[in-house]
């Protein structure tokens, strides 16, 4: 099919706009998939997407359109993710478009993490063709969502199809809109290959797959290829495209589409993201413009709840790191934890998923520390050190000053909520900037936020201030100094340095306070008595006891039945198994986790 | 030297507490269920196995009558050889008179067990027993005079409405009735009994209560000559419960009636028959729940349930030098905090160490 007959595109909408279900029903109205085959959100096929209702991978797929105009298109649609920790996967895909369908809620309006999406997507070139969705809902009001759309964004928006992904109602209209407005791509067939790298994966019997965007040339089975980055050669195995369910080969890729590359290549190290692949027998002169490298903001220790599997969660991170690209790791050692890896992430939902990832994907079981932002820090020596664990900060002597990352934090809401959205910004030591009116009810609130202050439940808090009408979106605006000091946890009168952290001097008591409290809650009885405390260098500020354990006996051995009473001890041994020995106290993964949640 | 215990689950009515096999019965399914028993014990005949325990437990064994405990006494004298047998019956003071006490001490029962619990009637009635502590006091005399030596008294520790007071009472009572042993149970609110409620969870003693009542109950009997020899068990004279004994040292013991556990020839298997199956000759299917017990384990978890504790010459054999190496290290730490005692080449625990003993059974197993 010549390349005029081809769209690239993707869709942003902010989470729970509907994106999944509408990338559901172009694939049912242009027959990718049979009906019969037909899952609720088919494109979401990680578990933690459909639960969450979220997409964490992008994805892609081929499907074609007969328009109305008689003609048969051939669309590739790539699916992004919404939330704002996955801005790089999004960037990823706006790369291999040329036009972008921005989904806007109709009851609802504009989300600042959609409005962050589209400028990117403004920014890579990309035809943005609005579309209102949610229409069926009581409470909708298109004409409103148009406007907003207008105004804020400053694209026209009058004429957006008005849809409702859910019911099926004017799907027809937005692929017609595909064809007319967002333009066919552009790419000499007959130059040396070009093909950009946006997404891999590992497959057990092909190996690494790769997903690239042709953008010229064009590419067949068994051509020797050269991924200009890496400096690795390869000869390619099989080409094709994304089925919906499935790979599909095909005999060559041509400039415009978007497909995947087999080339039995084993060392996922060779394959990155954002490389340009081209025939090594004919290479172009220089390579595609690549990624923004994107910088980890929040990092954690992530360690094997059973210490014999180090092998397997390094294993798991490679292979994750793959098709991630966002996500970096480095191996570290605790004296409580034993081996494991300090792991960067872009954000604290991605943290959580990569967690989730592990555990579900690669069957770990895993503790992992509290989340730490970089801290920058000026000794007395006239050096500056950068730390992003808390084990590594350096003694409050040595210490000239220190700096905290802030970001610049947008959030959209409804005006109601203000006063409580200002109350939970002060608390969290942000400082206000400005504050909008994005329509007569709802503001864009601006506000300079500590970093430190939003990995932990910044999100959960807003949104139950504010009934989860709240959205919000944040950059990086830089450093700034902050009265920082490192607390330390002691069980029994030892630190525990993987519990340890770094904290703004003025919370350093609360947070001690509530931390204490908390690993006395998660912290089961012991034989012994076992104090738990909190310290600055050495100074001790809140202290709770774990009180002895007093009952745990089976009084009675009924008739002789010695196996129920094993049985019983069986399985408490099993549950110790699951505990982490610190010293003589066993402290279950729970309490290293209750770090990361103290203001519930 | 085999055990040999026989399995009554017959109740004339069902305590609230208690998640144990047992049902109502009329005299004819009693009989039949004595002629399954013989039937199932006479199996045995012929294959020289010494006993020295006969064990009625139940439900209700006081349930049976003269004759029928009289039949089974005889077919364990033929199918075993008995040598001096400790035989006792469990009793409730409902189900027994001094006619039927001299019948059973008659028919060769040398120690009953009687189900006192509390001296307190309105404790009794909060366990919902069918008898009142004047009943109960009454059953022990009656036994005395029919010639039993050896008369065994439950308490339950924790009840509602149980004081500290009312529980030394009790035991200063006990002490001074014709018993020789004391068993005492701290009560545990079983799933799925009528006491699995919050009303009843609500009334009952606390668990650092309840901790307070069993030291105290320990320390007022041993003063009173009662000797524990066991987490909730305590003699006067020695007279120790020879039978429990085969269970907590890891003897063997053969098990017959419905739902009867066994440890035999080195096999732990039990009987999953309901009565009517029983009857019917379900005596035949046992089952096996394990056929080579892990030793070591089980030397811990059920030795350090005794006074005597773990003999470490023993432990050596079983589990070698590295592991008993290890159980004494860490057996060390527990005896810095009170919880067990090392002495005499032995480890033992220390009422308070009784208290916490499946944890410690945990660590010290884990060696």
């Amino acid at each position: 099919m010549h390349s005029k007959n081809i769209r690239n595109f993707c869709i942003i909408a902010h989470i729970d706009h509907g994106k999944s279900t509408l990338a559901d029903r172009i694939l049912e109205l242009t027959d990718t998939v049979e009906l019969r085959e037909m899952e609720d959100q088919l494109l979401d096929n990680m578990d933690i997407e459909r639960e969450r209702g979220i997409t964490i991978k992008a994805r892609a797929v081929r499907l074609t359109y007969h328009s109305d105009s008689g003609e048969d298109y051939i669309f590739n649609l790539i699916d992004t993710p919404g939330h704002v920790d996955f801005n790089y996967e999004v960037s990823r895909s706006l790369a291999a478009c040329e036009g972008a369908i921005l989904i806007v809620d109709a009851s609802q309006g504009i989300e600042a993490q959609t409005l962050a999406n589209t400028y990117l997507a403004i920014e890579h070139d990309l035809e943005v063709l609005p579309v209102i969705n949610k229409i069926d809902l009581p409470s909708a009001d298109p004409e409103r969502a148009c406007s907003e759309v207008e105004n804020v964004i400053g694209i026209p928006a009058m004429d957006a199809p008005r849809i409702s992904a859910k019911m099926g109602t004017n799907i027809k209209e937005v692929l017609e809109r595909v064809v007319t407005d967002i333009p066919a791509p552009s790419g000499d067939e007959n130059a040396p290959l070009k093909a950009l790298i946006f997404d891999s994966y590992y497959d057990q019997y092909k190996g690494v797959i790769i997903y690239v965007r042709i953008k010229e040339g064009h590419l067949k089975a068994g051509d020797t290829i050269r991924l200009m980055a890496a400096g690795a050669q390869f000869q390619t195995v099989e080409v094709g495209y994304m089925g919906a369910k499935d790979l599909v080969p095909v005999g060559e890729l041509h400039a415009g589409e978007v497909g995947y590359i087999a080339a039995s290549i084993k060392d996922i190290g060779d394959t990155r993201v954002g490389d340009t692949v081209t025939n090594a027998a004919e290479p172009c002169s220089e390579a595609l413009p690549g990624y923004k490298k994107v910088n980890p903001m929040v990092y954690c220790g992530i360690y094997p709840a059973d210490g014999a599997k180090y092998g397997d969660l390094r294993d798991a991170l490679e292979k994750l790191m793959l098709n991630d690209a966002s996500l970096s790791f480095e191996p570290e050692t605790s004296i409580a934890l034993g081996f494991g890896f300090r792991c960067g992430f872009l954000g604290l939902l991605h943290m959580e998923i990569i967690q989730e990832r592990l555990e579900r994907e690669y069957n770990l079981d895993l503790i992992t520390t509290a989340p730490s932002v970089i801290y920058k820090v000026n000794l007395t020596n006239g050096e500056t050190v950068f730390i992003d664990n808390p084990t590594n900060y350096p003694d409050t002597g040595t210490i000239a000053s220190a700096e905290e990352p802030v970001v610049n934090a947008h959030i959209y809401t409804p005006s109601e909520f203000v006063g409580n959205i200002m109350e939970l910004c002060q608390d969290r030591r942000g400082s206000f900037k400005d504050m909008k009116y994005i329509d007569e009810n709802r503001v864009d609130l601006h506000y300079v936020l500590p970093l430190n202050e939003i990995v932990y439940d910044f999100f959960d808090a807003l949104k139950s201030r504010t009934k989860g009408y709240a959205s919000f979106d944040y950059e990086m605006k830089g450093y700034e100094p902050s009265r920082l000091v490192k607390l330390d946890v002691l069980l029994n009168g030892e630190i525990v340095d993987a519990l340890s952290f770094i904290v703004h001097e003025e919370k350093a008591y609360s947070r001690g306070r509530r931390l204490t409290e908390k690993l006395k809650e998660n912290i089961p009885r012991q034989l012994f008595e076992v104090p738990v405390q909190a310290a600055i260098g050495g100074k001790i500020i809140a202290r709770e006891t774990i009180k002895a354990l007093r009952k745990d006996v089976l009084a009675k051995c009924y008739g002789g039945d010695i196996t129920r009473k094993k049985k019983l001890l069986e399985k408490q041994k099993e549950g110790k198994k699951r505990m982490r020995q610190l010293g003589s106290v066993s402290v279950p993964q729970e309490a290293f986790m209750s770090v990361l949640k103290l203001d519930d | 030297m085999t055990g040999i215990y026989i399995h009554i689950p017959f109740c004339i009515r069902k305590c609230p507490y208690c998640d144990f096999y047992s049902l109502p019965s009329d005299s004819g399914t009693r009989e039949e269920y004595t002629e399954a028993l013989i039937k199932n014990i006479l199996m045995y005949k012929g294959r020289n196995i010494s006993a020295d325990t006969v064990y009625f437990g139940g439900g209700t064994p006081s349930l049976l009558s003269v004759s029928q405990v009289e039949r089974i006494i005889s077919a364990c004298a033929e199918a075993f050889m008995l040598d001096d047998p400790e035989i006792t019956v469990e009793c409730n003071p409902d189900s027994t008179d001094r006619e039927k006490l001299s019948g059973y001490r008659q028919a060769g029962v040398n120690r009953i067990s009687f189900g006192i619990q509390s001296a307190q009637d309105c404790e009794l009635g909060f366990l919902g027993r069918p008898h009142s502590f004047s009943q109960a006091r009454q059953a022990v005399y009656d036994a005395f005079k029919a010639g039993f030596e050896n008369i065994s008294g439950d308490v339950m520790l924790g009840l509602a409405g149980q004081t500290y007071v009312s529980l030394r009472d009790t035991l200063d009572k006990l002490c001074k009735m014709p018993l020789s042993h004391i068993s005492a149970y701290m009560l545990k609110i079983e799933e799925g009994t009528p006491f699995d409620c919050e009303r009843v969870k609500n009334s009952v003693a606390g668990e650092d209560e309840l901790c307070e009542m069993y030291l105290q109950t320990v320390e007022f009997l041993e003063d009173r000559g009662f000797k524990q020899y066991e987490i909730s068990n305590f003699a006067r004279d020695n007279k120790i419960s020879r039978h429990n004994m085969k269970y907590w040292r890891c003897c063997e013991y053969l098990g017959f009636g419905a739902s009867a556990h066994s440890f035999f020839e080195g096999k732990r298997f039990y009987c999953p028959s309901g009565v009517g199956e029983y009857i019917c000759g379900g005596a035949q299917k046992n089952v096996i729940l394990e056929e080579a017990p892990d030793r070591t384990q089980e030397y811990i978890m059920l030795g350090l349930r005794l006074s005597e504790g773990v003999k470490l010459e023993k432990l050596c054999a079983l589990a070698g030098e590295d592991f008993s190496r290890k159980f004494i290290q860490r057996s060390r730490i527990l005896e810095q905090n009170g919880l067990c005692r090392i002495r005499d080449g032995a480890v033992s625990l220390t009422p308070r160490g009784f208290l916490v003993s499946n944890s410690i059974i945990c660590q010290l197993a884990d060696s």
